[in-house]
């Protein structure tokens, strides 16, 4: 690898300073005042904080509504994560087929991701709105099939669908370039073997793409948990009754609605905590399994 | 068995047409190699009588049967790759049974043949690694292990040894050769490089451009190449070549300045007053003193190739290469003459650069 070096430090270190300052105020810093926070109780106009040691996290711990709100996240990660995959994946198969006109839907299926969470949730809320639109129609047809305003699973598959739809750009991209990186030669080599199109895709294509498959699922669990906040915001708002009040929005609502900074930065260690532990396990046993070619 | 009729096949990718009619007989049995340089059409050619490319006119049967539009497993081939194409995430037993298992052979049926034909390429000990744990001629044996195992009725090659280094390409040429004559497929073999062409062929089948120029043994192409561009693509070192005319009432050659190059009385009648390029192979010249040869030549730089030397001459604005395993030794800048047996002389039209014989060895050639 080409090493490029300076002579002068104050160069490099003037060069690198943009960057770094970045990272420390939007992330350092935030982070080591949550955490400061999280040991304290900080009073809610500000000014005086106590130091109360591990009861903002025993009390959040004891907290039902936080157990409920920590298993709608995990409801919602792994709904958006499959839905999101499972779809990325079968549209780059189509994709990587070359079929008619594949170049224009390319570019048109990367776009979702370019689109900010808020306006993806504010989209979908019109179209899964109960009271407008397509969804008016099939409830007048099938009365109360669509509610998410009162039915709790509605919400939640109103607020899953909206998460992996922008999702799905993302590991579209993935997933086409690593099915692109396997060699043509090998498909050949199956279609001389005479295994047809669905077969060489499980027994060549799906256990070559392993690897691009595992990191997609990491970042996808990571986003869901982290990055639904815009969604959540838009379309429902955590309700109703709490059935989409996932972790990240819940952190919100404590901190800048109820003003318990504390209890809110003590649930964000823990959400972040949460996020690198599932990370290392899946590092740790998932990728055993994968092929690295 | 199976024999392999090709009849006016072309190929195009969109308006490009890169095939342009070839026809060829490949009888059951025989080793046939398609030679010629990059992107003169030779593994597209190759990949439409696997069934890798679709066939843009003409027909191809394999067996009496036509393919065209068979799927590559239904066409009874099978197909070693240039990169190999082994299968990185299974092992090598599992990569030379894949084509077995997805035929649905029973699993203990599909071992005893993988071990089988692993033990016959010598990969044994190698069975349950995976490819990328091998060397590029343990990969090479892997890929030739999944053709044979499946006793395909054709093989084909695609450029195999092109990725190995050269000691181990002729050590796997010797190998698939004598594969070749144990299973007697009929072999169908890509490359670039004449000699791995001239050593495997039974026939050899040279393509341009998207034409077949010749077909023929190797020593029928070697000995009288049907053009300018088959005599200079065969033989290594590389044939000579020099425009002239064929004079008239001497059985000979007029070079532009005035030298002149004997060559067989019925040839030179044939063709009295052409103009012509005529093929030299290097060691069909020897060195003489100056003034008693063809002609002179300055000499330029030698080449060692042990039992023999490479001797480069200046001849005019041309380079002449003379082969000779005399070795005698020659200063730089020394005037030597050239000679040339008549016969050894080979003819090309200066137009079209087809090859020009006698007519009674056109005859002859015709009844054979």
């Amino acid at each position: 690898m080409r090493r490029a070096y300076f002579k002068n430090n104050w160069v490099a270190a003037l060069m690198v300073a943009p960057q770094l300052l970045i990272i420390f105020i939007f992330f350092y810093w935030p982070t080591s005042q949550a955490l400061y926070w999280a040991f304290t109780l900080e009073q809610p106009w500000g000014g005086g904080n106590t130091w109360v040691g591990f009861d903002n996290f025993s009390a959040i711990l004891t907290d039902d509504l936080y157990w409920y709100s920590v298993q709608v996240s995990v409801i919602y990660a792994i709904g958006s994560t499959v839905l999101a995959v499972g779809m990325a994946l079968i549209l780059a198969v189509f994709v990587d087929r070359q079929l008619r006109g594949f170049k224009a839907y390319k570019i048109g299926m990367i776009w979702p991701y370019a689109i900010a969470a808020p306006a993806v949730g504010l989209a979908f809320r019109f179209i899964f709105n109960p009271g407008a639109g397509i969804m008016l129609y099939i409830n007048q047809v099938f009365p109360g099939l669509w509610d998410p305003i009162s039915n709790g699973n509605h919400a939640m598959a109103m607020v899953v669908i909206a998460g992996a739809w922008k999702q799905v750009a993302y590991n579209f991209i993935f997933f086409l370039a690593g099915l692109q990186s396997i060699p043509r030669s090998l498909l050949e080599a199956g279609a001389m073997d005479g295994a047809r199109v669905l077969r060489r895709m499980r027994d060549i294509q799906l256990p070559l793409l392993t690897p691009t498959f595992f990191f997609v699922l990491v970042i996808n669990i990571t986003d869901s948990f982290t990055d639904s906040f815009g969604i959540v915001d838009t379309m429902t708002g955590g309700g109703p009754a709490r059935a989409t009040n996932l972790m990240v929005f819940k952190i919100f609502n404590d901190g800048f609605q109820g003003l318990d900074y504390s209890g809110a930065a003590a649930q964000s260690i823990i959400l972040t905590i949460l996020v690198v532990s599932l990370t290392f396990v899946q590092f740790r046993y998932i990728e055993r399994k994968v092929h690295y070619t | 068995m199976a024999h392999i009729t090709i009849q006016n096949v072309r190929k195009s990718y969109a308006k490009t047409e890169v095939v342009h009619g070839v026809s060829l007989e490949v009888q059951s049995g025989e080793f046939v190699v398609i030679l010629g340089p990059s992107g003169c059409g030779k593994s597209t050619l190759l990949r439409m009588i696997a069934g890798l490319e679709s066939i843009t006119g003409g027909e191809i049967s394999i067996a009496g049967k036509v393919v065209n539009d068979l799927e590559p497993h239904e066409r009874g081939c099978a197909m070693v790759f240039q990169n190999y194409a082994l299968y990185p995430h299974m092992t090598v037993g599992d990569n030379i049974g894949y084509g077995l298992k997805v035929a649905g052979l029973p699993r203990a049926e599909r071992m005893a043949k993988v071990a089988a034909v692993a033990a016959s390429v010598g990969l044994t000990e190698f069975i349950d690694r995976r490819p990328g744990q091998l060397s590029g001629g343990q990969r090479q044996r892997v890929a030739m292990a999944r053709a044979i195992v499946r006793e395909p009725a054709v093989f084909l090659f695609d450029e195999p040894l092109s990725n190995l280094d050269a000691k181990l390409r002729v050590q796997m040429r010797h190998e698939i050769r004598r594969i070749h004559n144990q299973i007697a497929a009929t072999s169908v073999f890509v490359t670039h490089d004449q000699a791995e062409g001239m050593t495997l062929a039974d026939r050899l089948v040279v393509m341009n451009k998207g034409v077949i120029e010749q077909v023929g043994t190797p020593e029928e192409i070697y000995h009288a190449p049907a053009s300018v561009y088959v005599g200079g693509f065969i033989g290594s070192p590389a044939m000579n070549f020099m425009g002239g005319m064929v004079a008239p009432k001497q059985a000979c050659i007029a070079l532009e300045n005035g030298n002149r190059i004997a060559i067989p009385p019925a040839l030179a009648a044939a063709h009295v007053g052409r103009l012509v390029q005529i093929g030299l192979r290097p060691e069909a010249l020897s060195l003489v003193p100056a003034g008693t040869g063809a002609f002179d030549a300055t000499f330029d730089f030698v080449e060692e190739l042990g039992p023999a030397r490479l001797y480069h001459f200046r001849f005019e604005d041309l380079t002449i290469a003379v082969l000779s395993a005399e070795k005698p030794p020659v200063q730089v800048g020394q005037t030597m003459g050239l000679k040339i047996a008549p016969e050894a002389v080979h003819l090309f039209a200066a137009d079209t650069g087809k090859r020009l014989d006698a007519p009674a060895l056109v005859q002859e050639k015709a009844l054979a």
